[in-house]
């Protein structure tokens, strides 16, 4: 660490605007399916033609009370839209519907977990939007003769949720923007994918001396469009204003842009230059007043949080803290590694190891073929949580190794089929009988003199060359653990 | 010809005249007159003509849609007509056509009306004689050189000058009021939220409300009636049934109590104005009403505050007129230049005075100080008529402090604003009000009482008006055009 990143504390606070997982949009009946074909998903609502008027889309409130109540958040009785004005050929009214004075929620807070243990990280506020079109310039934007502008984006629904400037680091910021993705997801709000444009965040950063109890100059910085980036964009702005005080400058309030592929922020515009977005009221909307009813029959729905599922699989699984956090990807993946669990509970004394077992093969088998944070993929997974546990209940018994339980897995999600069925199809059950185990063993060691001299000389490694070969005789197909113990026999009977 | 709905249809039902013939009829005297009185930008012959043979066949057969079926209407060019160009009266919109109708043509359509075409008015809205439309000035039928009144002039002169037989209008800060006063004819705003305002292209869409304009009460009842009603497109628009105004009418006013506000009898205000409205009240006593004088001492501040909301809302409304996906695109270099070039081409004077007094008042710094404070205002508005209206059933006023002026005779803003004093607090409260004619002044121009209400209730305001209507003969009286 230089002098400079030890005399200053950093302070962050994001932004992050997601994408609810409506059918249609925010205040029209337009679908919102990502990737269709330009200004086809549109209507003279969402395209801000004169006259048309705006309908909140009930579905979206309920996710975002959804989200607020997830984060703990007062989700005020009544709650108001405002237009947010500013000139931009993909925004159709020239003027965003959002919220300002009055948004659905407040005051909210998330942990997450870093070095050193928890930290709480405050919500400010939580309120909908709805999202702007998008331009496609022909090659740059400097040198383009004509942009074009698709609308299909134009009115999807939009949760903005702005955090506290409580964030310590750029990897805390990075963690809690991963947090804060897997609480989404879990709820089923957002799918989080954020190279389609589903989650977005913008950072706002600001240095002050160590111990100091006011803020510093903050600078906003905008297009964080991967954790990468994120981590990577407030490691350079933090170096940047930590040089420039040094240097005895003062940082200028204002808003950057961070370039990823030459990995620095440049300026956008100034204090000076910022927008003054005029709000005010929607007049064509009414106050949205929020049932109290219909907010607690959204508390009871709430699904179990990453953070609380986390801590109870240590608690009461005694899985590591790292299984755990991988698991949390998704609710689906929690839900698989549940249901396989509970198809393969741990009976009493036997099994202890069980929800450890389970956690390395979906760490180290499933993931490697399907991405952990697709629900989709995980829900459809080719083999189902029965099946899984059908392989390692193989294991345990020892039908099977666990190097041809590999290869059963491979099998089984090429083919959908359960493990017993390949494994009989296939003939790859373990060799177990003592008697035929005892004669590959009696061969190999009238094959290997020599190793089994050594082995008396006190060369204990030896054995190992021995089961090797025995293994390999029988294909894999023999019971390690029966083979060490009656070459163990073997060779101190003579 | 130029006879009030109800009698055209009673016609139809007759088989005395058929849809078709009437909108010949006026057809041919739009052909004829409307080059003088101006009152249309876009008359729609062939689908009029169509809506109309569709309206015969089902009277033919005995069975019409309601009681407009086949009443020939107009409608003011702010609201959209799927298929038929919208241009609100600017060249930003001069070629623009919707893809899509307004709520309101949509139930016109579905009740028969034959849509004639599409009438003048002031720029989005903007304006109270019809002189600042980018195309032509409207005149009024009564007198050629004189205002007939605005923003939806074009609508009252139709109507007055036998160019429709109904029409309607919107109603912003007496929009449709004032030019039924200055046209002599019945104008009504509805209570807002009464009427969807789904496609009509918003001014200020808190004030916003459209309305029908009409050659007696009768007719009024039966426009409102057929565009009333909540619309799930509109989340302003009131869920609450729609009563049956017409069957309403003849109730009298016999023990009601009617307000009378010291604050709408003001110095500057035209003699003839005050006589006429006295004497109006007058009749209404004999009828059997009780007056009673009312106290709304805000109306002072109503104007002002209404100065800051509807710039500052239309500032807002008008911004997406930005050349970008429809109407005016003037070229420039880039996004902004096309863009600036666009609104200052497409844009008239008043329109950008009212967009720069807006913008100002909704700018960082000076909101609480104008918008905050004009919705303050606009509170206590609504108060002192529920105060109001908790002694008295309606309140009876002048639509206006002056008759229909001449052309060019208001060319400072200030005194062009002045003439809607009477009836902006009736959009600012949101209560429903309808203007109908009490008389002449010497020099031969309508003037007009206006009755205001509860909010929602449109049926006791055009009971009222109805009974004052019947116990007069001014109806009978028609501007001679040739």
């Amino acid at each position: 660490m230089t002098d400079a990143a030890t005399r200053y504390e950093t302070v962050i606070g994001l932004e992050v605007h997601a994408q609810l997982s409506t059918r249609s949009k925010m205040f029209c009946g337009c679908p919102t399916t990502f990737g269709a074909r330009p200004n086809t998903q549109t209507c003279p609502v969402c395209l801000g033609m004169p006259g048309v008027l705006p309908v909140v889309n009930r579905r979206a409130v309920e996710l975002a009370i959804r989200t607020a109540l997830a984060f703990s958040c007062r989700v005020n009785e009544a709650c108001r839209f405002a237009r947010k004005h500013y000139y931009y050929p993909d925004m159709p009214k020239n003027y965003q519907i959002s919220q300002y004075e009055e948004p659905l929620a407040e005051d909210g807070f998330l942990e997450i977990d870093v070095e050193g243990g928890a930290r709480t990280i405050g919500i400010q506020r939580l309120h909908l939007e709805e999202d702007v079109g998008k331009l496609l310039h022909e090659g740059t934007l400097e040198t383009a003769q004509a942009s074009l502008v698709d609308f299909n984006r134009s009115g999807v629904a939009l949760m903005e949720t702005v955090s506290r400037p409580e964030l310590s680091s750029p990897e805390e910021a990075a963690t809690y923007l991963r947090a804060f993705r897997a609480v989404l997801i879990f709820l089923g709000v957002c799918d989080g994918n954020m190279e389609e444009g589903s989650l977005r965040c913008d950072a706002n950063v600001s240095l002050r001396p160590r111990g100091s109890a006011t803020l510093g100059t903050k600078v906003e910085i905008k297009n964080l469009n991967s954790f990468r980036n994120v981590q990577r964009a407030l490691e350079f702005e933090v170096r940047r204003q930590a040089q420039a005080l040094e240097a005895g400058e003062r940082i200028v309030q204002e808003t950057r842009l961070w370039e990823a592929d030459r990995s620095y922020t440049r300026s956008m515009r100034s204090k000076e230059f910022a927008h003054d977005y005029r709000y005010f009221p929607e007049p064509d909307l009414v106050p949205l007043r929020v049932d109290r009813r219909w907010v607690e029959e959204i508390r009871a729905g709430l699904p179990e949080l990453p953070r609380a599922w986390r801590q109870r699989a240590v608690a009461q699984y005694g899985l590591p803290a790292y299984d755990a956090e991988v698991l949390t990807q998704s609710r689906a993946l929690v839900d698989y590694y549940e249901a396989a669990l509970r198809e393969w509970a741990p009976a009493s004394g036997a099994g202890a190891d069980r929800p450890k077992v389970l956690s390395n093969w979906i760490m180290s088998e499933l993931l490697r073929v399907l991405p952990g944070d697709d629900e989709r993929a995980i829900q459809s997974s080719p083999i189902p949580p029965r099946h899984l546990v059908g392989l390692l209940g193989l294991i345990e018994n020892s039908t099977i190794s666990g190097k041809i339980a590999k290869d059963v897995f491979q099998k089984m999600f090429d083919s959908g089929q359960d493990a017993a069925t390949i494994v009989e199809r296939d003939g790859l059950t373990q060799v177990a009988d003592e008697g035929a185990l005892g004669q590959v063993i009696e061969s190999v060691m009238a094959a290997n003199p020599k190793a089994i001299e050594d082995y008396r000389r006190g060369k204990k490694e030896a054995k190992g060359a021995l089961v090797g070969q025995v293994m390999k005789a029988t294909r894999g197909k023999a019971n390690p653990a029966l083979v060490n113990r009656l070459l163990e026999d073997k060779l101190s009977q003579s | 010809m130029h006879r009030p709905i109800h009698e055209l249809t009673d016609a139809f039902r007759r088989g005395d005249l058929t849809p078709s013939a009437a909108a010949e009829a006026y057809l041919a005297r739009i052909g004829a007159l409307d080059g003088k009185v101006g009152a249309y930008l876009t008359v729609v012959r062939d689908q009029a003509l169509a809506a109309a043979r569709e309206s015969d066949q089902r009277w033919r057969a005995g069975s019409p849609r309601g009681p407009l079926d086949g009443a020939p209407v107009a409608v003011k060019d702010v609201m959209c007509t799927s298929g038929v160009r919208t241009t609100c009266g600017s060249k930003m919109l001069e070629h623009f056509v919707p893809p899509y109708d307004a709520t309101t043509v949509e139930r016109l359509r579905a009740a028969g009306v034959v849509i004639l075409g599409k009438t003048n008015m002031d720029e989005f809205a903007m304006g109270s004689s019809t002189e600042h439309s980018a195309y032509h000035p409207t005149r009024n039928p009564w007198d050629l050189t004189r205002v007939p009144g605005g923003s939806s002039g074009g609508s009252a002169a139709a109507v007055a000058g036998g160019l429709a037989a109904g029409a309607y209008g919107s109603d912003t800060g007496g929009s449709i009021r004032q030019p039924a006063a200055f046209c002599g004819v019945v104008g009504m705003k509805p209570t807002y939220g009464r009427v969807s305002r789904y496609g009509l292209v918003a001014l200020a869409s808190s004030l916003d409300q459209i309305g029908p304009f009409a050659q007696d009460v009768t007719d009024t009842a039966l426009l409102l009636g057929a565009v009333a009603g909540h619309d799930p497109r509109d989340a302003t628009s009131i869920q609450a049934p729609v009563p049956d105004y017409a069957a309403e009418l003849s109730k009298g006013v016999d023990g009601l109590t009617l307000g009378l506000p010291d604050e709408y009898f003001i110095d500057g205000m035209e003699p003839e104005i005050e006589r006429a409205v006295r004497a109006a009240i007058d009749v209404l006593k004999g009828l059997g009403a009780r007056i009673e004088r009312v106290s709304l001492p805000t109306t002072r501040h109503a104007l002002a505050a209404y100065y800051v909301i509807l710039p500052a809302e239309a500032s807002s409304n008008l911004a997406r007129y930005d050349g970008v996906r429809y109407g005016l695109r003037v070229a420039g270099r880039d996004f902004i230049e096309m863009q600036s070039k666009t609104r200052a081409a497409g844009f008239g004077a008043e329109v950008k005075r009212r967009i720069m007094l807006g913008t100002y008042a909704l700018s960082a710094g000076y909101y609480d100080a104008y918008y905050g404070k004009a919705q303050s205002v606009r509170t206590l508005v609504r108060r002192e008529f529920a105060a109001a209206f908790a002694k008295v059933d309606l309140i009876v006023a002048p639509t206006t402090p002056n008759v229909a002026f001449k052309h060019g005779e208001k060319e400072d803003p200030l005194s062009m604003y002045l003439n809607d004093t009477f009836t902006i607090p009736g959009n600012l409260s949101g209560i429903p009000g309808v203007s109908v004619p009490c008389g002449f002044s010497t020099a031969g121009l309508p003037i007009g009482l206006q009755v205001l209400g509860r909010p929602l209730d449109e049926a006791r305001v055009l009971r009222a008006a109805y009974a004052y209507e019947q116990a007069t003969t001014w109806r009978s009286r028609r501007p001679e055009l040739s």
